[in-house]
């Protein structure tokens, strides 16, 4: 495989200007993207997280080609994404979680002909690839059925191998798990796993869940109001900015707000104190040892950990960063 | 890519045109209903304009601007079919994909935007003639009695000249719908399209009969050459060096559209603020 990385960024900017509706001339300069650079190597998957607005679809747009940078260089794949558009789009697969590739009033199957048609793959090559993605992502049972009538699962699925039909080097996934029920993204998360220990895929994905980075992306870069904030893994951003976790207790019976355990904060109290939640920081205590001490003030039924929060996170760099 | 590229196109990117196309084809075939639709109307209508105007032929004693009774329902009647065929209403997805923001989609293929969205319109045109057109056309002629053409050749030039203007009149909308990327809004551009474009091609009286100064002056636009030319050479009101000339005026509009075509799609491709996200 080539050494060259799959996306080079220097100095990025983008600026847009908003009109307000009737006024062709004055205008509002907005910075969507800040001076950005990064690199991605081959094989890597990177996770890009930020709050709604804070860049990261128009970073994307940029690396895809479909955005025109107002500053600085951008290189994936080794190409210039505008001026190289139609050789880079051989090389990327990109899948925008709120747009469809798909042609809506055809069958599946038959978008993915099209799409093999498109990317010049032989028929040997089509039916293999087409092979293994209908069953690697569980897509036997509705190929024949319409596009427009698939769920939002099924469609979003079909949508993924739509998009790595062609074996691109470098998958870009903006969103790709919105509105998706757990399992789904589950299984989402298996197949791209598999499909980068088998291909060597390189992956950038875009997300509001902690879930997919956590499955997915040894590396994070969180993105502030168009700037970088974080580069570097997934548990070194939980220790810097201390994100903690949170056990849900259901007890017994009603019992007193669990104040008072070392290194836990307690949360919140439900249902007469029959459910309680408390946060802790995973470098100072362990979830057993709060259970433990949860355990000597009542009997536990039944207990649940919730990841941290990827909103919590980033919510908590920008604190830190202000 | 030029126009050029797209004849020496090498074969497994023709291909994935052709797929497209079938594609289009397909697609189409969703909305059966629809062209059934269109079918009522397209016939309603060239009854409606038959009577029209062979009254007004009548009031000229018999014939005008060329156009006897067998001559007039031979327009009638071909034009009324190919209108599924032609596009001037100066509406097209297009603009619609780009007002969304859909245009990511397109330009994230490894396709030249203008030819993939030109062999899907014609795909989609190809089928609307079999429940629109050609009926539309057998209705005319059971029922009429229109003058047509003897001999293959007006036949043969004719399907030419048909797919010329189907393609013209795709290739202008793509363009017309290509300013959207900088108007963002361009409903009312495309209603000034129709207004003109409809008058101008032909649609609701034979160019050929419209006032000398309006008649040059639509004659120095394409929009003849989208639905008056074809129609001309299918009823034998043009014939010979005439309609071979017509013809060629034909692929010089093609080209020159085209290329206009092309052009605004290299330059918003660098505007182009992909909408949404
Ligand atoms: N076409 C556009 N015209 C004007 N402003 C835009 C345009 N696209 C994006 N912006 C602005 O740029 C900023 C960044 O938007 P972007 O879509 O990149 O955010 P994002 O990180 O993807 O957010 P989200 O998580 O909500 O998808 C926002 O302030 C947005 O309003
Ligand atoms: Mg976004």
């Amino acid at each position: 495989m080539s050494r060259t990385p799959v996306v080079q960024v220097s100095g990025l900017t983008r600026d847009f200007v908003v009109r307000p509706r009737g006024h062709r001339l004055r205008g509002r300069r907005v910075r969507a993207v800040h001076d950005l650079s990064f690199t991605v190597r081959p094989g890597e998957a990177v996770g890009y997280i930020g709050a709604n607005g804070a860049g990261k679809s128009t970073t994307i747009k940029m690396l895809a080609g479909i955005l025109v940078p107002t500053a600085g260089e951008v290189r994936t794949c080794g190409l210039r994404p505008v001026q190289d558009r139609r050789a880079l789009a051989r090389r990327i697969g990109v899948v925008f979680g709120q747009r469809s590739q798909l042609w809506w009033d055809l069958p599946v199957a038959e978008s993915f002909r099209i799409l093999a048609a498109i990317h010049h793959l032989d028929a040997a090559g089509e039916r293999a690839r087409t092979g293994e993605l209908v069953d690697r992502l569980e897509m036997g049972a509705y190929l024949d059925t319409p596009v427009r009538q698939l769920s939002l699962g099924q469609r979003m699925r079909a949508e993924v191998a739509a998009a790595l039909l062609h074996s691109p080097r470098l998958v870009i996934l903006d969103e790709p798990t919105i509105g998706l029920d757990v399992l789904s993204k589950q299984r989402l998360r298996e197949f791209l796993i598999e499909e980068r220990r088998e291909h060597g895929t390189s992956l950038m994905l875009t997300t509001h869940d902690m879930g997919d980075v956590e499955r997915l992306c040894p590396r994070v870069l969180v993105i502030d109001d168009g700037t970088l904030a974080y580069d570097g893994t997934l548990s070194g951003l939980s220790r810097t900015v201390g994100a903690r976790r949170v056990l849900v207790v259901d007890l017994e019976r009603p019992t007193e707000p669990l104040t008072g355990i070392p290194s836990t904060e307690h949360l919140s109290t439900q249902a007469q104190g029959l459910q309680q939640r408390l946060a802790f920081d995973p470098e100072r205590t362990t979830a057993a040892a709060v259970l433990a001490a949860v355990s000597q003030r009542s009997e536990v039924r039944d207990l649940a950990i919730e990841e941290p929060d990827i909103e919590d996170v980033v919510r908590r760099i920008y604190a830190a960063r202000r | 890519m030029t126009p050029t590229d797209a004849v020496s196109m090498p074969p497994a990117a023709a291909r994935a045109y052709r797929r497209l196309l079938a594609a289009g084809f397909r697609q189409q075939s969703a909305y059966l209903a629809a062209a059934v639709g269109g079918l009522v109307a397209n016939v309603t209508f060239g009854f409606l304009k038959a009577a029209i105007l062979l009254a007004t032929l009548a009031a000229a004693g018999g014939t005008l601007g060329g156009y006897d009774t067998g001559r007039m329902l031979a327009y009638v009647w071909v034009s009324q079919a190919m209108l599924g065929l032609i596009n001037v209403s100066g509406r097209d997805v297009l603009g619609e994909r780009i007002r969304t923001g859909d245009i990511a989609v397109d330009f994230l293929r490894p396709l030249d935007l203008q030819l993939a969205g030109l062999s899907t319109h014609l795909g989609t045109r190809l089928f609307t003639l079999l429940p629109r057109g050609l009926p539309t056309l057998t209705i005319g002629l059971l029922t009429t009695g229109m003058a047509l053409p003897s001999g293959p050749a007006p036949y043969l030039l004719g399907a030419v000249s048909v797919l010329l203007a189907t393609t013209l009149a795709y290739l202008a909308v793509y363009a017309l719908n290509m300013s959207a990327l900088w108007l963002v809004e361009i409903r009312g551009l495309q209603v000034t399209y129709m207004v003109v474009a409809s008058f101008c091609c032909g649609l609701y009286i034979p160019v050929g009969i419209f006032p000398g100064w309006l008649e040059t002056l639509a004659r120095l636009t394409p929009f003849p050459s989208m639905l008056m030319t074809p129609v001309d050479v299918l009823s034998g009101y043009a014939v010979g060096t005439d309609a071979l000339r017509l013809v060629l005026a034909q692929v010089a509009w093609v080209v020159v559209v085209g290329l206009l075509g092309h052009l605004l799609t290299r330059a918003g491709r660098r505007h182009l603020e992909v909408q949404g996200g």
